[in-house]
C-alpha cells in the first residue's frame, strides 16, 4: 500500500510540473504577454517598461527559474485587472465552485443511484427503456443551453428560483442541477449495467433462494459490490466538473467562483490570473486523482498495485 | 476492410457483414443515421437551401418571431435576430462549423492517438513506457482550463479550436489502441507477418490497424458528440468561433441577451446542437452493442429469454 501511494504521489508531482512546464511556455514563448497584456496604443517606452517590470527582459532561464520558485510558495504576483495578489482573487473565490461542484455531484449520484437500480431490475423493460433513452437525452444537451432553459423556465416563467448570482441558499440550485444532469447521466448508464451484472451473479440468485427480501438483496449486498466504481466515477465526475464544466455553469449563472473568474480574466487579458487559477485547479485534480485511486484501493484490495 | 481473412477473432470482421441489415433492424440508430445523413446534405448544401444570407442584416426587420407567431411572418420561418438575420440561415450555415469542427478533430486526435497506441504496443519496451507517461500525465491534466489557456494566448479560431480540441483528445485513441495491440501482439498471424519480414509499419497498418476498426469506430463517433457539444460550449463562452462566421454555439451567445424578449434565439440553435448530438450518441450506442461481442451475446440472449 505504501509503495503505492509513493508511486502515485511521484505521478502526480510530474502532472503538477508538467502544467508548470506547460503554463510558462504558452505564457511566455508562444504568446506575447506584453503585447495580450498592454492596449494596442501603448508606446515602445511603456512597452519596455512593462517587460521590465514583468521581468520579461532577462534570459529564459532565469525567468524559468524565477517563475518555479515563486509558484513553489504559491506566489502568483500581482493581479492586472484588480490590482490586487492574485493568491487573495482565488482565496476568495475558490469556495464558491467548491461549493457548487460538490452540491452537484452529490446531487447526480443521488439521482442516479435509485434511477439506475430500477432501470436495472428488469433490463430491456419499459423502465429501462425510459432511463436509458432520459440519459441519452440528458447526455446531449449542451450544458449552457440546459442552464439558460432552466432560468427560463423556473426563474422567469414560474418565478420559483432567481436567475442568477449568488447570496442565498436558493441561488445554488439551478447551477447545481445544470452541472448534476450530464454527470447524472453517465452515473446511470454505469449504476444501471454494474447493477445488471451483480443482479445476474450465482451470489444473489443463492440470497433469493435463501428467502432474503428483494429489498434487502439490493440494498445490502447487491449495491454494496457495485460501490467502487460508482464511487470512481462519481469522483471523476467532480474532477471533470472542477477541470472545466464549472466554469460554463459559473458564466451562464454568474456564479461567483474560479470558472467565472477564468473567463473574466480572458476577457480582461489579466494572464497572471488566468495562469495562478488554471496551476491550482491542476493541483486540486491531482489531489483528488490521488485520493481516489487510494480509496479505491482501499475498498478492493484486488486492484493491481502497479496498475495505471 | 480488405484484410479482415487475416485477422481471426478479430470483433470487426464478423460483424461487418450484416452491419446494414443490422441497423435497418434498430429503429432508434436508424433514426440517428437518417438525421446525421440529413444533416450532413444540408451543411454541404447550405447555400443552396438557405433561404437568405446568414450575415445578410436587415434593421427594419429586426426580433421578428417564427412565422407560426403573431408578428410572424414567411419570409423568416423562424424569426430574425437582434441584428435581422435570418434564424434559419444561421442555423443551415452553423451546421458546417458544428460537422467540420467535429470530422476535423477526431481525424486530427484519432489519427495521432492511434499512431501512439500502435507504436507503444506493437514496439514495446522504453518507448511504450515513454508514450504510456506521456499519455498518463496528459490524462490527469485539467484539459478544459488549459484549453481555456492556449486559447486566451494564441487568440481563437476555428482552427485553435480544432488543435487544441484534439491536443485534449487523443489519449482516448491510443490507450483503447495499446490495450488491443497489446492483446494481439502474440496471436499467430501477427508474429507470422513479423517472421515473413514484414516491416514494423507494415505490421502495424496492415495487419493490427483492421482489427482495430470495430472499437476504433464507437470511440470516433463518441468522440464527435463530444467535440461537437465541446465547440458549442467555447463558442457560446467567445473562445471559439469568431463572428461573421456562424456557429450554433455563438448563436445562442448571441440569442442570451434577447432571451426574454425573443426566446427562438436561444431556443433553435440549442435544438440543433441537441439533437444532433443525440443522433451521433443513438449511433454510438447501437454501434457498441453491435460491435462488442461480449454486448451483443448479451442482448441476444436477454431477447431469448423471456422476462421474468
Amino acid at each position: 500500500m505504501g509503495r503505492y501511494i509513493l508511486a502515485k504521489l511521484w505521478q502526480g508531482v510530474i502532472v503538477v510540473l508538467s502544467v508548470v512546464v506547460v503554463v510558462f511556455i504558452l505564457t511566455r514563448l508562444v504568446g506575447d504577454p506584453v503585447r495580450v497584456m498592454l492596449p494596442l496604443e501603448a508606446t515602445q517606452e511603456q512597452r519596455d517598461q512593462f517587460e521590465a517590470q514583468l521581468g520579461l527582459d532577462r534570459p529564459i532561464g532565469v525567468q524559468f527559474v524565477d517563475y518555479v520558485s515563486d509558484v513553489a510558495v504559491l506566489d502568483f504576483g500581482e493581479s492586472l485587472w484588480q490590482r490586487r495578489p492574485v493568491m487573495e482573487i482565488i482565496v476568495e473565490r475558490a469556495p464558491a465552485t467548491l461549493l457548487l461542484t460538490f452540491a452537484a455531484i452529490g446531487l447526480a449520484v443521488a439521482l442516479a443511484v435509485p434511477l439506475g437500480v430500477v432501470a436495472a431490475l428488469r433490463p430491456e423493460g419499459v423502465v429501462d427503456r425510459i432511463v436509458v433513452l432520459i440519459s441519452l437525452i440528458g447526455l446531449s444537451i449542451p450544458q449552457f443551453w440546459l442552464g439558460l432553459l432552466f432560468i427560463v423556465f423556473f426563474a422567469l416563467t414560474l418565478g420559483w428560483l432567481p436567475t442568477s448570482g449568488s447570496g442565498t441558499p436558493a441561488h445554488i440550485i439551478l447551477p447545481a442541477l445544470t452541472l448534476a444532469i450530464p454527470a447524472m447521466t453517465r452515473l446511470v448508464m454505469v449504476v444501471r449495467s454494474t447493477m445488471i451484472d451483480e443482479l445476474n451473479a450465482q451470489y444473489v440468485r443463492v440470497l433469493r433462494v435463501k428467502g432474503l427480501s428483494p429489498w434487502r438483496v439490493i440494498a445490502v449486498h447487491a449495491l454494496k459490490n457495485s460501490a467502487v466504481p460508482i464511487v470512481t466515477l462519481a469522483g471523476w465526475e467532480l474532477i471533470r466538473a472542477l477541470s472545466g464544466y464549472t466554469v460554463v455553469v459559473e458564466s451562464v449563472f454568474a456564479w461567483p467562483g474560479l470558472g467565472l473568474t477564468a473567463i473574466q480574466a480572458i476577457e480582461r487579458q489579466d494572464l497572471i490570473l488566468l495562469q495562478a487559477i488554471v496551476f491550482l485547479t491542476a493541483i486540486m485534480v491531482v489531489a483528488l486523482n490521488l485520493l481516489l485511486d487510494i480509496l479505491a484501493k482501499a475498498f478492493d484490495p484486488r486492484i493491481d498495485l502497479r496498475a495505471s | 476492410m480488405t484484410s479482415v481473412e487475416t485477422s481471426p477473432g478479430a470483433t470487426a470482421g464478423q460483424t461487418t457483414p450484416g452491419l446494414w441489415a443490422d441497423l435497418r433492424g434498430d429503429g432508434t440508430a436508424m433514426t440517428g443515421v437518417v438525421f446525421l445523413v440529413l444533416l450532413l446534405l444540408v451543411a454541404i448544401f447550405a447555400p443552396l437551401i438557405a433561404p437568405h444570407d446568414p450575415e445578410a442584416q436587415n434593421i427594419i426587420a429586426r426580433l421578428k418571431p417564427p412565422a407560426w407567431m403573431d408578428r410572424g411572418d414567411w419570409a423568416h420561418v423562424l424569426g430574425t435576430d437582434h441584428l435581422g438575420r435570418d434564424v434559419l440561415s444561421r442555423l443551415i450555415h452553423g451546421s458546417r462549423i458544428s460537422l467540420i469542427v467535429g470530422a476535423a478533430t477526431v481525424a486530427l486526435a484519432g489519427g495521432f492517438g492511434v499512431l501512439m497506441g500502435l507504436t507503444a504496443g506493437y514496439v514495446g519496451g522504453r518507448t511504450d513506457n515513454w508514450i504510456s507517461a506521456v499519455i498518463d500525465t496528459q490524462v490527469a491534466f485539467p484539459g478544459l482550463l488549459l484549453a481555456l489557456m492556449i486559447l486566451a494566448v494564441v487568440g481563437p479560431s476555428t482552427m485553435t479550436v480544432i488543435v487544441v480540441l484534439a491536443l485534449n483528445g487523443w489519449m482516448v485513441y491510443a490507450r483503447v489502441t495499446r490495450g488491443v495491440v497489446l492483446s494481439l501482439k502474440h496471436t499467430a498471424f501477427v508474429e507470422a507477418a513479423g517472421l515473413l519480414g514484414c516491416s514494423t509499419w507494415r505490421v502495424m497498418l496492415r495487419h493490427l490497424l483492421p482489427n482495430l476498426s470495430a472499437p476504433l469506430l464507437t470511440l470516433a463517433t463518441l468522440e464527435f458528440a463530444r467535440i461537437v457539444l465541446a465547440e458549442a460550449a467555447l463558442s457560446f463562452l467567445g473562445l471559439g468561433v469568431q463572428p461573421p462566421a456562424t456557429s450554433w454555439g455563438l448563436d445562442v451567445a448571441q440569442g442570451k441577451e434577447y432571451m426574454f424578449r425573443a426566446w427562438w434565439l436561444v431556443t433553435f440553435p440549442g435544438l440543433a446542437i441537441a439533437l444532433t448530438v443525440l443522433a451521433i450518441n443513438l449511433i454510438a450506442t447501437w454501434l457498441r452493442v453491435t460491435s462488442d461481442p461480449l454486448e451483443r451475446e448479451k442482448r441476444f440472449a436477454r431477447r431469448a429469454r423471456p422476462a421474468r
